[in-house]
């Protein structure tokens, strides 16, 4: 699995006097597997780009390749596209419209054409996967808590079995608790099921924790693109876009300037505990 | 003097099934008292369905008690005949800016709460016009709504609240749906109220670093008040904390590890600051 | 598609018929429209017309805007002639086929395409120049005599307010749900009308439950900040008669009898 996005520019409302360039000159690479922070904030770009990756939205100019295929190819079917590469939207559970929640699930395997046995088969494995309480299985998802809704809302993309996981902010709105169990969840799709994992995030600390590469948006562009030791190093670049880095990075920052020899790269709490014992111990 | 006062609050959701039958209850407050100091900033924090908003929702007298009381500036909110004196002294904000903003315009929402009080036409736009220079949204008050961002609505109905001159303004996770700049616009604004206008502030949140500069944190839990005290108590707990599922900010993280790990740093270490100069002190510079 | 239709919409300027006060703006329409009806000649018409070309120049909305509006209209007029033209019985002037067109037959259709036309854009005039919470606030102060027979003038024009406040929210909603469902490999384009109408379930009861959810949000907020109705309310932006206002509605009145006397006057008469 890969996707290659190609100097991707995409103008909302492109012949009305209020068009907007959302995506300027977007390339990006991804490989089967990575797990994917894209991190900007309001009106950066980052939901655009990413109806792009399942071909909802369709760029004024650039290509899109999945597997080495020109998505915008005339004999491409986009809606494969779509199964293959599964998009969760911002508060998902807001699409929940069954009366249990176990066929809002199969609503996807059944658009897929599948049979009735083997939707079945899929949302139950997809309720596995979310570690969705069996209790609720045929309960109606509008009795459901917020977490829990969430995850349904989850589920009913993951039982589509797509090869590419994007989730646009999947913990916006729930609390602590909701919020790490969401995001251990989505982890274990990763590291257990190799799905390739591209998360969409406000937040910097919980992106720091989970992501092996993380793509910075900003005005529509690709601001940055590394791993998250490489990016929190920027905090002042971060600053200067609205964003910023997560709290252990000024700690760092303003111990160091107060001269203590830290080294570069520390964005976990025990790292920082490790190098001040070490200074300190 | 205590601007707000529960005592003994019990508040119950009953579930019922298609006959009227009920089929579960849900204890969303457990006997709460507590007691609110008029200027005060006050959190409470917790995780969902800890009964946070419930609370919140008493104390503007759209919930009653089941059992014990409120008082709101010495009214008890059971009160009916003066249910709007209560709302006036202390008005709310809720978690979605987009379901509770009313007017098509900016300064016509902020008009909303005096025009229902009866307040005269030309007052009326005197305290819209301080609002909206209060939380730095002047310059707005004639945009739609609908063309603004999510820290910028928000700050639009703490306006609408503000316009109604009120003792206490309580808001119920004011900054769940916003991202990281929104919340910053918020909480800064919140804070402006408190300090310059000296209103009372009830904030209701999860996210624990918007408490840091609290008076006083409630933290709930299943209904209950489970710890209260200034931050720098609560922030020391940090393993009741992590029980209890809150979102524990880096700093205090760090503080707490350091000190397991058996350096002397004194309890309740709140900001980046404070950490910086601990560390230098036991490095001797 | 949705966004070529500007009929309804407001046209922000600054201008002499913006200013009015709502009230002169409603009944003015109101009266217009009558009066269309009410016409039995061309002169009458051309009156109409003339009026109508004042209020625009007045105005200063552009002619290229109104006249966008009117293609989204254009269909409707063409049934009309359609209809007019061959159904209408009278003296035969045309035959082919089994087709007959008749003098009474071309009549009708010109009288009902002239007076379409006025009507539209007559009515749209009061919505280009005038902002749907005016409207509204018009409407509650001009029919509050119809309180008196317990007609809740002020909650229905608040339930107009909110409805167009959120009109937009869940139009927006309704993108964001039909993309997510078509993410979930859901299918409005293809199959026949009943597969299409099934298709639109996932998309309608999201909408419902989020439409309820957000009243009973918007309730409790505006509950909290004290709303109970329309008793002892006062208003920000209270509506008062200014000259201009005075000085329309006695226009108003000259045009009423100017149509009166054509429709009277024989000279004019042409059927």
């Amino acid at each position: 699995m890969s996707i290659v996005v190609d100097h991707v520019n995409f103008i909302y409302g492109a012949d009305t006097e209020h068009s907007v360039h959302a995506l300027k000159d977007v390339c990006l690479n991804i490989s089967d597997g990575e797990f994917i922070g894209v991190i900007g904030h309001t009106g950066s770009g980052k939901s655009t780009l990413m109806q792009h990756l399942n071909g909802l939205l369709k760029a004024s100019s650039g290509s899109i390749y999945f597997n080495g295929q020109d998505i915008y190819d005339k004999d491409y079917k986009l809606k494969d596209l779509r199964l293959k590469v599964g998009l969760v939207f911002q508060y998902p559970e807001h699409q929940l419209f069954e009366t249990d929640v176990f066929s809002d699930i199969k609503f996807g395997p059944m658009n897929q054409g599948l049979t009735k046995k083997e939707a079945e088969l899929r949302a139950y494995e997809a309720l596995r996967m979310v570690d969705f309480p069996e209790e609720f299985y045929y309960a109606s998802p509008f009795e459901l808590s917020g977490g829990q809704k969430r995850r349904a809302a989850i589920a009913g993309v993951l039982a589509m079995n797509p090869e590419v996981l994007i989730l646009d902010e999947p913990t916006a709105g729930l609390d602590p608790k909701g919020r790490f169990e969401i995001l251990d969840q989505i982890k274990k799709l990763q590291t257990e099921r190799h799905m390739t994992i591209i998360l969409v995030s406000h937040s910097m600390e919980d992106v720091a924790e989970y992501v092996d590469r993380i793509v910075v948006m900003n005005n529509g562009e690709v601001f940055a693109d590394g791993s998250p030791r490489e990016i929190f190093g920027y905090v002042k670049e971060l600053e200067a876009i609205g964003l910023s880095a997560p709290q252990i990075g000024y700690i760092a920052r303003n111990l160091r300037r107060a001269g203590f020899a830290l080294p570069d790269g520390i964005i976990t709490v025990s790292e920082a505990a490790d190098a001040i014992m070490e200074i300190l111990g | 003097m205590d601007l707000i006062k529960a005592r003994d609050v019990l508040f119950e959701y009953i579930r019922r099934d298609d006959e009227g039958n009920v089929e579960g209850i849900t204890t969303a407050l457990d006997h709460v008292s507590l007691d609110v100091k008029q200027g005060d900033f006050v959190c409470i924090l917790g995780h969902n369905g800890s009964g946070k908003s419930t609370l919140a929702k008493h104390i503007n007298a759209l919930l009653y008690p089941e059992e014990g009381s409120i008082w709101v500036d010495g009214i008890n909110t059971r009160d009916d005949e003066k249910i709007l004196e209560v709302r006036r002294r202390a008005g709310m904000v809720f978690q979605n800016p987009d379901n509770q903003i009313i007017g098509q315009v900016v300064e016509e929402d902020v008009g909303f709460g005096p025009e229902n009080l009866g307040v005269p036409t030309s007052e009326i736009w005197e305290r819209v016009e301080e609002s909206l220079k209060a939380v730095g949204m002047y310059e707005y008050r004639e945009f739609s709504p609908n063309k603004l961002s999510g820290g910028q609505k928000q700050r639009v109905s703490i306006a609408g609240v503000l316009a109604m001159h009120p003792k206490c303004i309580v808001l119920d996770e004011p900054t769940a749906m916003l991202d990281p700049k929104g919340r910053k616009e918020v909480v800064r604004a919140v804070r402006g109220l408190n300090q310059v206008e000296g209103v009372t502030v009830i904030l209701i949140t999860h996210y624990m670093e918007e408490t840091v500069h609290a008076d006083k944190i409630f933290v709930m839990d299943k209904g209950k008040v489970v710890m209260q005290g200034p931050p720098k108590d609560i922030f020391s707990q940090v393993e009741a904390l992590k029980e209890l599922r809150l979102d524990v900010p880096q700093v205090t993280l760090l503080a707490y590890e350091l000190k397991k790990r058996g350096l002397d740093l004194p309890d309740g270490i709140l900001t980046v600051d404070e950490m910086v100069d601990e560390l230098k002190k036991l490095k001797g510079i | 598609m949705i966004r070529d239709i500007t009929i309804g919409q407001y046209y922000q300027t600054d201008s002499v018929i913006h200013r009015l006060d709502p009230r002169v703006k409603l009944l003015g329409t109101f009266i217009y429209i009558i009066m269309l009806f009410m016409m039995k000649n061309p002169a009458g018409y051309a009156l109409a017309f003339l009026f109508l070309i004042l209020v625009i120049k007045l105005s200063r909305v552009p002619l290229k805007f109104i006249l966008k509006g009117m293609k989204s209209i254009v269909f409707i007029l063409f049934i009309t002639v359609f209809f007019n033209l061959f159904m209408t019985p009278g003296e035969e002037l045309v035959r082919f086929w089994k087709i007959t067109i008749t003098d009474r037959g071309v009549a009708n259709a010109l009288t009902m395409t002239v007076r379409l036309s006025l009507l539209i854009i007559g009515s749209s005039m009061m919505t280009f120049t005038t902002t749907p919470n005016e409207l509204t606030d018009g409407m509650e102060k001009g029919l509050r005599g119809l309180k008196k027979i317990k007609v809740p003038v002020h909650e229905m024009a608040m339930m107009m307010s909110i409805a167009l406040r959120f009109i937009p929210i869940l139009l927006e909603e309704t993108d964001k749900i039909m993309k997510a469902q078509m993410a979930r490999g859901a299918d409005f384009e293809s199959g026949g009308l009943i597969k299409r109408a099934k298709a639109m379930v996932p998309i309608l009861v999201p909408l419902f439950v989020s439409a309820f959810r957000r009243a009973n949000d918007l309730a409790m907020a505006m509950e909290a900040r004290c709303y109970h109705g329309g008793e002892g309310r006062t208003k920000m932006k209270p509506l008062i008669y200014k000259r201009r206002d005075a000085v329309s509605y006695i226009i108003l009145a000259v045009y009423v009898v100017l149509v009166f006397f054509l429709g009277r006057h024989a000279m004019f008469k042409v059927w």
